[in-house]
């Protein structure tokens, strides 16, 4: 069971005390988009095996969403951030490719 | 059966109010103190004066208590105060219940409901947590004891569990 | 025969006798007694019968690892099936039963399965019960079901108590051996916040038992010492009878604590399941001693060399007077040596190794006892008790050399490190050559959060076998500084891998070698599934059944997976091991529940008058967690009577609902208006300030989420209505796009739904009742219109009125303080006396509301239900560039012209159709089902039209008015329908508007 550190408040808080939301950093599209992008937007997820973005919600707690950077193959958190963001901050980026040096790095 | 480790107290009624806006503003705080004689808190902080207190509950959101018939009143300042300043002040006293838990085994009786490192829970910190399946907040409220903010419709539940987890014997 | 010795036993006290049952033969043992002490006091050693075969079973071991001695245990309420006597502490009036036998533990029909045992190899379940298929109902799945299930199920209701509670530390060190409290005294002297747990209830290990020096004193002495020290230190919390079951993600450690089962029925908790976050775990877990496989290894009798020695240390008990040993070690001498010391036999010790010269054979030899060098047991001679065992050469293929006439066999193959902590989170293991076991591969530890190891393995867990090691590993791994504790043992001499005794054994042997005492795996099993081409060890376990046991493996695991290494001819470490899973030993289904049961199970919601409803009557239905009244029963009166009672009331006089559940939320701010335009379909930020429009909200792809009435309070302020089951959803669907999309606009939401508790007054007394109430609010029909709303205080309590109706009657939403509810509640009751004021529930308020094709979010709706199915077109702004959910809508399938849509339904004779009835289609689809063409999504009698009335969503529905369709029913039935509008009663609207 994960312990993620709220951003927000700065609480430890543990998987029950909060709610899970997916990947992160997705673009929203809209009226007008066209059909593909829109199915991506709403259905076509990373999932991969190593470095992921989420989002989670201090649901139990101070309420705010935030977002996470974590191996889903070992469950090491490489940092929380800011859900008011369109990108992995600069210095989460750099712990990433220290301790994991194979990683594609981040795209949109 | 053993002997309770801690006495559970619904509160009774408790004004609440509460007052979401920019917390860096000096007008909010200057509206804050006003309505409570408090100074503002700092993040998780909870700061008690005179019979009231201000619980710092989200980066843009804090918790007024107050007397409960001066909640309305206090409410109504506020958004007064800061009319012109982006804010949102309502009274929620109706909506939560407040319980106290006293007694040598208190901290022991929020050890068993919520996944909360209470031993290492300062006072004067708020903890915004989950007690069983519901959302709880607490805070060490005086010696050896806690108090304990759920919300209304639970509070039937939350007291029994309170009771059920104060019963011996110590952890 | 075995008995109690007249002296020693470190644990018990014979000043304190306890008196218990077996099988209802009265026992007594002593304070300190396990179960299986006491039992092999009585000289009780056959206590069960195995799984498959039936076959008898004694106890074989001392502690966690016992696989064989399972007994049903306590009486009444109270009763557990199970549960292992050698680590269950002896009480006073205990009591035990023998379990998976027939007619009785002596003399047991189901034996026969084990003269049927050829019959029965490996994966005999899997082959013989495929064919013919028809079998499976009514002659296979009866039998397995019959014969399946070890123990009986208690019937009655658990009487005792259970909690759970959250812990925290920087180390929780696992295990109360020396290594354990050499580990935990280097944290705690460090000024780490430590945990030290130990299983059983008594500490030390196995150093106590064998008697090693620890600083020069006695290791008894020395874990007193260290116990106390612990004790004294305010940073560390000690644990007896604490197990750790399972570590999961992030230094997640469950331990169990039994804290009363050895004290049932002293207002304790029985069990408490602990909740712990540990910055690293200290796994020193000792290691479990390995059984030799050789035929008759499972006749009662035949036990682990340590285990015997533990009796007759710990328990004064003596397994048997003449007992022969077999080993390819050394340590198994340290029982030769207790059993001497104890004044009993030790006929020979029968030794794999050829050459056999370290110190503590010198020692067993000074005794004057027979070391048989390079030899094994060809067999183990009797039924329900060891006789006596055939001496074999290990080499060779299992002739007889002599016969030793013995009635107890100590055996031991070696030991494995306990490695379960270290594996539950991906620590992988390496193979030591040397001391044949896998250990904790320490450059390939679990890893947590921080991405370094949590967990360390210290002393014997770790491979570290003797004391002095064993002791240096743990303090190091406690963060020790300075000296480790040191020891003094005798030193042993390297081990011998044997897997099968003797190695050149053939099938009739092989066919008696015990691996899976429980579950009756063979090495032959093991070696069948590998000629069937079983390579995989976990497609293995499950083939034999070998280690799925309750004992999940402790003694077989590594035995079984060495004969299917040998039968792969591969190296061990080619095969691997299975996954180990937590818990590392059974853990009670209550304590997992913990305070969760009863009243306690799940929150109990409940509005502000809940408790008058439930004083009048209130027959109870589950919202979410709220519990609404699904109407009001009157004495005599059936539910069905009491709902068209309430309808028929409402629509001709005056009804009340609690509608405390429905969501309120405010939303305010500069970009309120623009928010909720983006929230719902329809326009908002046109409302003006006193009125309410009906709203719906979507999801991104387009489907109806929420719907409810959205108020326009002031300027920048609007009070949006949620569906009863939606509050927190859709206050946290706002929070989402507020702090995750547009998190520049300047909008805050607050839930209030608890804060007011609302009443809906309903009915052509509507008005009068609440002007019979009084107060500053202007009711009538010109100053507050349909759909607006006024504040004010009615009957002097503070109120905000919302003229809306779900019912199509004259209403009014009111929403008064939550604390004033019950007050504002009874004074409508007392008003409307004159009015024939009723309370009415939910099911009038469905009725109700279907009779005016009203929809029901979950019930017209279903997630896959866009707006432009139920008719709410005028509900969409196309003005709007837009909205949560118009691009979804825009798909094509979405803007199909032949989709599902909503209609009424009407039965010609007046008939209700049965709730979730589809419309079948001409022809069938791929999977030769029925085609579809339409489902019901409401159906209800109307008390109002006294007949059935539906709602359903039918293929281009509104085009196809008038045309009738026939409706299977689950029943068999099958209903005739008119297709007509879902409006049943007053299309105009009159009656709300007056
Ligand atoms: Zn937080």
């Amino acid at each position: 069971m994960l312990i993620l550190t709220c951003p927000c408040c700065g609480v430890a808080a543990e998987e029950t005390e909060l709610q899970p939301g997916g990947e992160a950093h997705l673009k929203r599209f809209g009226p007008g988009s066209s059909d593909d992008a829109f199915e991506a937007y709403m259905f076509a997820r990373a999932n991969p095996k190593g470095v992921h973005f989420e989002r989670w919600r201090h649901a139990y707690g101070c309420g705010k969403w935030f977002l996470a950077a974590r191996c889903t193959a070992t469950l090491e958190v490489f940092g929380t951030y800011s859900a008011q963001t369109k990108e992995p901050p600069a210095e989460i980026v750099t712990k990433i490719r220290a301790k994991r040096p194979d990683w594609a790095g981040w795209s949109a | 059966m053993s002997e309770p480790i801690a006495v559970i107290e619904p509160a009774g009624p408790q004004g609440m109010v509460s007052l979401r806006a920019d917390l860096s503003d000096r007008a909010v705080a200057q509206a804050v103190t006003a309505a409570t004689g408090c100074a503002m808190p700092g993040p998780r902080r909870i700061v008690a004066a005179g019979g009231k207190a201000v619980a710092w509950m989200s980066p843009d959101e804090l918790l007024l208590l107050v007397p409960h018939a001066e909640a309305p009143g206090v409410a109504a300042g506020l958004a007064e105060a800061l009319a012109g300043t982006h804010h949102l002040a309502t009274e929620v006293s109706d909506a939560r219940a407040m319980f106290t838990i006293r007694g040598p085994g208190a901290d022991d009786v929020v050890a068993k409901l919520c996944p909360v490192d209470v031993e290492r829970l300062p006072e004067g910190e708020i903890r915004r947590t989950r007690a069983a399946q519901v959302a709880a907040a607490l805070w060490r409220s005086g010696e050896g004891e806690i108090s304990l903010v759920a919300f209304r419709s639970v509070a039937g539940y939350v007291e029994r569990l309170l009771e059920v987890a104060a019963e011996g014997p110590r952890l | 025969m075995s008995t109690r010795l007249a002296q020693g036993g470190r644990l018990i006290d014979r000043q304190k006798p306890l008196r218990f049952t077996f099988n209802g033969l009265p026992m007594e043992g002593y304070e300190g007694d396990t179960m299986a002490a006491a039992l092999l006091a009585n000289d009780r050693m056959l206590v069960g019968r195995s799984f498959k075969y039936h076959r008898p079973r004694g106890i074989v071991a001392s502690g966690a690892e016992e696989p064989n001695a399972l007994v049903g245990l306590g009486e009444g309420a109270r009763f557990e099936p199970n549960q292992r006597v050698t680590t269950t502490e002896l009480f006073d009036g205990a009591s035990a039963i023998s379990q998976n036998h027939w007619p009785s533990l002596d003399f047991d029909i189901g034996a026969i399965n084990a003269r049927l045992a050829r019959f029965l190899p490996a994966g005999f379940y899997y082959k013989m019960f495929i064919h013919p298929r028809p079998f499976w109902k009514h002659v296979y799945e009866p039998f397995i079901r019959q014969s399946a299930g070890l123990g009986r199920a208690p019937k009655d209701r658990d009487p005792d108590r259970y909690e759970q509670a959250y812990g925290f530390c920087d180390v929780a060190v696992v295990g109360g051996g020396v290594a354990g409290l050499a580990a935990a005294l280097a944290a705690g002297r460090a000024g780490k916040r430590v945990w030290l747990m130990e299983q059983a209830a008594h500490w030390g290990g196995r150093a106590v038992v064998d008697g090693v020096t620890v600083d020069g004193a006695a290791a008894e002495d020395w874990v007193a010492a260290a116990l106390a020290e612990l004790g004294g230190m305010a940073n560390v919390r000690v644990k007896a009878r604490t197990m750790a079951a399972g570590l999961y993600d992030h230094g997640y450690l469950l331990a169990y604590e039994r804290i009363a089962d050895h004290t049932p029925g002293d207002g304790r908790p029985r069990h408490r399941l602990w909740r712990i976050r540990a910055g690293q775990v200290i796994a020193a877990t000792g290691a479990i001693e390995r059984p030799l496989a050789f035929a008759g290894n499972d006749v009662p009798g035949v036990m682990l060399a340590s285990a015997v020695r533990d009796y007759a240390v710990n328990w004064a008990v003596s397994p048997g007077d003449r007992t022969v040993i077999v080993t390819n070690n050394d340590d198994a001498y340290r029982t030769a040596l207790a059993l001497a010391d104890a004044g009993l036999v030790v006929p020979a010790v029968v030794d794999a190794r050829a050459c056999v010269t370290g110190a503590l054979p010198q020692a067993v030899r000074d005794r004057g006892i027979r070391v048989l060098e390079g030899r094994g047991i060809a067999k183990v001679k009797g039924g329900k008790r060891v006789t006596g065992v055939a001496i074999c050469a290990q080499a060779g293929e299992g002739s007889v050399l002599e016969e030793i006439g013995c009635d107890a066999v100590a055996m031991s193959g070696g030991w494995s490190p306990v490695v379960h902590l270290w594996s539950h989170c991906g620590g992988k293991l390496a193979w030591d050559e040397a001391g044949a076991m896998f250990r904790p591969d320490p450059a390939r530890p679990p890893t947590g959060a921080d991405g370094a190891a949590m967990v360390v393995a210290a002393g014997a867990a770790n491979g570290h076998l003797q004391a002095a090691d064993c002791l240096a590993d743990a303090h190091a791994a406690g963060g020790g500084t300075g000296a480790a504790p040191t020891a003094v043992t005798e030193a042993e001499a390297p081990l011998e891998p044997v897997w099968i005794m003797p190695q050149g054994a053939g099938p009739a042997l092989r066919a008696k070698m015990w691996l899976d005492y429980q579950n009756d795996v063979k090495v032959s099993d093991v070696q069948l599934a590998a000629r069937e081409g079983y390579e995989s060890v976990e497609h293995t376990k499950r083939y034999t059944t070998l280690g799925m046991a309750t004992d999940q493996g402790k003694l077989s695991n590594i035995n079984g997976l060495a004969v299917l290494s040998e039968a792969l001819h591969q190296p061990i470490p080619a095969t691997g091991t299975t996954t180990f899973r937590p818990p590392y030993t059974p853990i009670s289904l209550a304590a997992i529940a913990g305070e969760a049961k009863g009243e306690l199970f799940q929150p109990l919601r409940r509005t502000p008058m809940h408790d008058w409803h439930e004083a009048h009557g209130a027959y109870w239905e589950p919202v979410g967690h709220w519990r609404r009244p699904y109407c009001y029963q009157r004495s005599g009166e059936g539910i069905e009577d009491a709902v068209r009672r309430e309808v028929r009331n409402t629509r001709n006089g005056l009804g009340l609902l609690d509608a405390s559940t429905l969501g309120k939320i405010v939303v305010k701010g500069p970009d309120a208006g623009r928010f909720l335009d983006m929230l719902y379909t329809n326009m908002m930020s046109t409302l003006p300030v006193g009125k309410c429009r009906y709203g719906l909200m979507c999801n991104e792809q387009g489907f109806l989420s929420d719907d409810g009435v959205v108020a326009r309070l002031s300027d920048d302020t609007w009070l949006c209505h949620t569906t009863s089951g939606g509050a927190d959803r859709i206050h946290g669907w706002m929070e989402d796009w507020l702090q995750c999309e547009w998190w520049d606009w300047k909008v805050y939401t607050a839930n209030l739904t608890e804060q007011f508790a609302q009443v809906a007054v309903v009915g052509p007394k509507a008005r009068a009742v609440l002007e019979k109430l009084g107060g500053d609010i202007d009711l009538s029909a010109a100053a507050l219109p349909f759909m607006h709303w006024a504040e004010g205080t009615l009957g002097g309590i503070s109120a905000r009125v919302f003229r809306i109706s779900f019912s199509g009657e004259l209403s009014y939403e009111i929403a008064v303080p939550a604390g004033q509810g019950r007050a504002f509640w009874e004074q409508l009751i007392a008003a409307g006396e004159d009015f024939g004021v009723m309370p009415y529930g939910t099911e009038a308020l469905h009725i109700m509301r279907a009779e005016k094709g009203f929809i029901m979010i979950g019930d017209e709706t279903d997630g896959t239900v866009i707006p432009q199915d139920l008719g709410l077109d005028w509900a969409i702004s196309k003005k709007k560039a837009d909205f949560l959910g118009k691009r979804g809508m825009e798909r094509t399938h979405m803007t199909d012209p032949n989709r599902w849509k909503l209609v009424g339904l009407e039965t010609p004779d007046g008939s209700v159709i049965p709730d979730g009835a589809y419309v079948p289609a001409t022809g069938v689809n791929a999977n030769g089902q029925k085609n579809t063409q339409g489902r019901v999504t409401s159906t209800y009698h109307s008390p109002t039209l006294d007949r059935g009335i539906a709602m359903a969503l039918v293929l281009n529905g509104p085009d196809r008015m008038g045309e009738v369709l026939d409706i299977p029913g689950i029943d068999g039935k099958v209903y005739r329908a008119k297709i007509v509008s879902p409006v049943f009663y007053d299309p105009e609207g009159e009656k709300q508007n007056v």
